[in-house]
């Protein structure tokens, strides 16, 4: 694919108060593409992805999708930009007051003037790409986790976006609604065309879907590579991560005084 | 010692400005939700979806604690009035203390804990589960779609519960000295009726609860909108408007009175 | 499907709250009876007004004709200036007599018109001349008093 980048993050830096989250992020994202950003727990992911919408403001760099920086973007501007693109939660998000069916029209009742024929069918075939037609007349409450997960991606590809990030989709899943997920997200992108992002812990499945990998520690892109570079990576970090080990540069224990010292054993030897 | 005192000292002096920070906050939301209010405006069935939610399930507490407040004050009002003979008074002792005081601040008081409460745990309980936050990723500002509905079903709402609590209480009245007591129906309504001056009764009490409507939805939705993520989040929230409402429902109460009744008998 | 049940109950609300506040004003305050805008303006001068309260009835033969709706302090005459809303149905001749009464023993006070003779009737913003004013208590008292002292 020699396609345009759809997603450029240059020198990204943003600071809680003081605390750094980010330092000088590079990314670039291509049109189709499926990428994970991997990392610890805390390590600023879902950061990324809100600086990404334009939830918050970057302290320096910027985030530029199709060509316009989204920071310097005016609030209508921005919702509009929003448009093209759609968010899973980690849980779905969707609307508990209303049914499967109206949570996938949402958007095209409140963005578009189509007669409601046409919504109709526009959401029996989104439901159908995540296979779930037959529960368009069930409420959130009635699905399981993976089901409501998939009506959540049908509610994020309403309107065909450009981009969908995927915060966290496999958490909680067992493993048949799992790699179930895992394939509708490779699925939509080679078939639609669109780029998504996932954010997540699940190293093993991820690596089956995307095509591009970013390890994000300590505010700073720690590695990248494909699937293949990154099963095969000596990097004692990526190893660690991919390898599911428990100490290595990533440490067990959190920074701490000596433990003798700590249970007072040293104070009484003296 | 000094210490200790110095230390309470500015805790004290933490929480006025924390207050006076939320207040500021919670005025700026305010003005948010009625600087957005256009859509639900335009699209009304939004709000009727939430004038069900608070005012037809608010109804049943409002109809029967009318009535019992109205029995309640038909029988002491009996009682006291009897002493001095004036018992045919009781009519205009029931009527007067509904519509001016009971009727908007007790209707108040139950609508802040049935339809407020319930508005700031939706919210909240939608903010916690990232719903609002999905809503704004499909660029749909949640406190137009969400808050400003259900804000303008509750000032809807208010005044007629208010209403509708007035004449329970007046028919429980009815109902306990005419019925059971034996008082002269003729007498109950006339003197009633000679009594209650629309203007200053009946309208000044309507006035009343449109307040209330506007100080308790405020207060629940912005509660709603400002809970943190969490359970105890979304609890503390409930509670606190339930607690916040009922305060500034009384003060305001004492407010308005002072400057409705100031100089009338 | 749903939401017609839902349009329905709010209907019925919304129709129980205007029907309550048709009942609080016309049988609980019984707004038809008397009407504000059909009416005129009446002032009298009182030498002492006792416990007059604006709002406070005023009554021909025992009925209710008007309401007193300003009281003020006059520096001119150092009396007390009573303005009343009259129900625009009843006119009084301009020697009517209104004098401050009180309902029962210790009821509320109002304002008693005995009609006069006159051809001229009342109009708009006229004067009641013929003025009489509230019973006090002790000057009543020192008045049987003086007459008992008298009398002796």
């Amino acid at each position: 694919m020699v396609s345009k980048a759809l997603i450029e993050i240059n020198g990204l830096s943003f600071s809680y108060d003081t605390r750094p989250i980010l330092n000088g992020i590079d990314m670039s994202m291509r049109r189709g593409q499926v990428v994970a950003i991997m990392g610890g727990s805390g390590s600023g992911k879902t950061t990324l992805l809100r600086l990404i919408s334009g939830a918050i403001q970057p302290t320096a760099g910027h985030v530029k999708f199709a060509g316009e920086v989204v920071h310097e973007l005016s609030r209508d501007a921005l919702f509009k930009l929003r448009r093209k693109m759609g968010m899973l939660f980690q849980f779905g998000a969707l609307f508990t007051d209303l049914s499967v069916f109206d949570n996938v029209a949402f958007q095209m009742r409140e963005h578009t003037d189509l007669p409601e024929s046409m919504i109709r069918d526009l959401v029996l075939m989104k439901l159908h790409a995540v296979g779930l037609r037959g529960a368009h007349h069930l409420m959130p409450n009635e699905l399981s986790g993976g089901m409501a997960r998939r009506v959540a991606l049908a509610r994020s590809i309403a309107l065909d976006p450009m981009l969908i990030m995927y915060d966290e989709p496999f958490t909680g899943l067992d493993p048949i609604s799992l790699s179930v997920i895992g394939n509708l997200i490779r699925r939509l992108s080679n078939s639609l065309g669109i780029t998504s992002i996932v954010v997540t812990h699940d190293v093993q499945e991820s690596l089956k879907i995307v095509d591009y990998v970013y390890f994000i520690a300590d505010g700073v892109i720690a590695a990248q590579g494909t699937p293949k570079e990154v099963r095969e990576s000596v990097a004692p970090f990526v190893h660690q991560f991919v390898h599911g080990e428990e100490d290595g540069p990533v440490p067990f224990h959190y920074p701490a005084q000596a433990y003798p010292q700590d249970l007072g054993l040293e104070d009484n030897r003296v | 010692m000094s210490r200790h005192i110095l230390s309470a000292i500015q805790n004290i002096g933490h929480r006025a400005i924390e207050s006076i920070w939320r207040l500021g906050h919670a005025s700026r939301f305010f003005v948010l939700v009625l600087l957005k209010s256009g859509t639900s405006l335009r699209r009304f069935n939004l709000v009727i979806r939430e004038l069900y939610f608070t005012g037809v399930l608010s109804l049943i507490i409002i109809v029967v604690s009318g009535l019992f407040v109205g029995m309640v004050l038909g029988l002491q009002g009996y009682e006291t009035l009897q002493k001095y003979g004036s018992e045919s008074a009781v009519g205009t002792l029931v009527a007067l203390s509904l519509v001016r005081e009971l009727g908007p601040v007790v209707a108040a008081l139950l609508f802040a804990s049935r339809a407020g409460s319930a508005i700031t745990a939706e919210i909240g309980l939608m903010k916690a589960t990232e719903q609002l936050a999905a809503m704004g990723m499909m660029a749909v500002d949640p406190v137009a779609r969400v808050v400003a509905p259900r804000f303008w079903a509750g000032v809807i709402s208010m005044p007629f519960l208010a209403a509708i609590f007035s004449v329970m209480g007046v028919y429980g009245g009815y109902l306990v000295t005419v019925v059971f007591i034996g008082v002269d129906e003729g007498t109950y309504w006339s003197q009633m009726q000679s009594a209650v001056d629309f203007r200053f009764d009946i309208l000044n009490g309507f006035i009343k609860s449109c307040f209330f409507g506007v100080a308790v939805t405020a207060i629940a939705v912005f509660e709603g909108y400002d809970a943190p993520p969490t359970a105890e989040g979304v609890s503390g929230a409930t509670t606190r408007t339930v607690v916040t409402s009922s305060l500034v429902i009384l003060g305001l109460d004492f407010i308005l009175t002072a400057f409705m009744f100031r100089g009338v008998s | 499907m749903q939401r017609t049940t839902m349009d329905l109950w709010v209907g019925f609300f919304v129709t129980a709250g205007v029907a309550a506040l048709m009942v609080l004003s016309l049988k609980v305050g019984n707004l038809n009876a008397y009407n504000p805008s059909q009416s005129y303006i009446i002032t009298g001068n009182f030498e002492n007004i006792g416990g007059l309260k604006v709002r406070a009835p005023v009554k021909s033969a025992g009925v209710v004709v008007g309401r007193v709706t300003d009281i003020q302090f006059s520096t001119q005459t150092y009396d007390a200036v009573v303005t009343m809303s009259m129900d625009s149905r009843f006119t009084f001749p301009t020697d009517t007599f209104a004098s401050i009464l009180t309902s029962g023993l210790l009821g509320e006070q109002y304002i008693g018109l005995a009609a006069g003779g006159d051809e001229t009737m009342l109009k708009n913003g006229d004067k009641v001349m013929k003025t009489n004013s509230a019973m006090v208590l002790e000057e009543l008292i020192g008045r049987f008093l003086f007459n008992k002292a008298a009398e002796e």
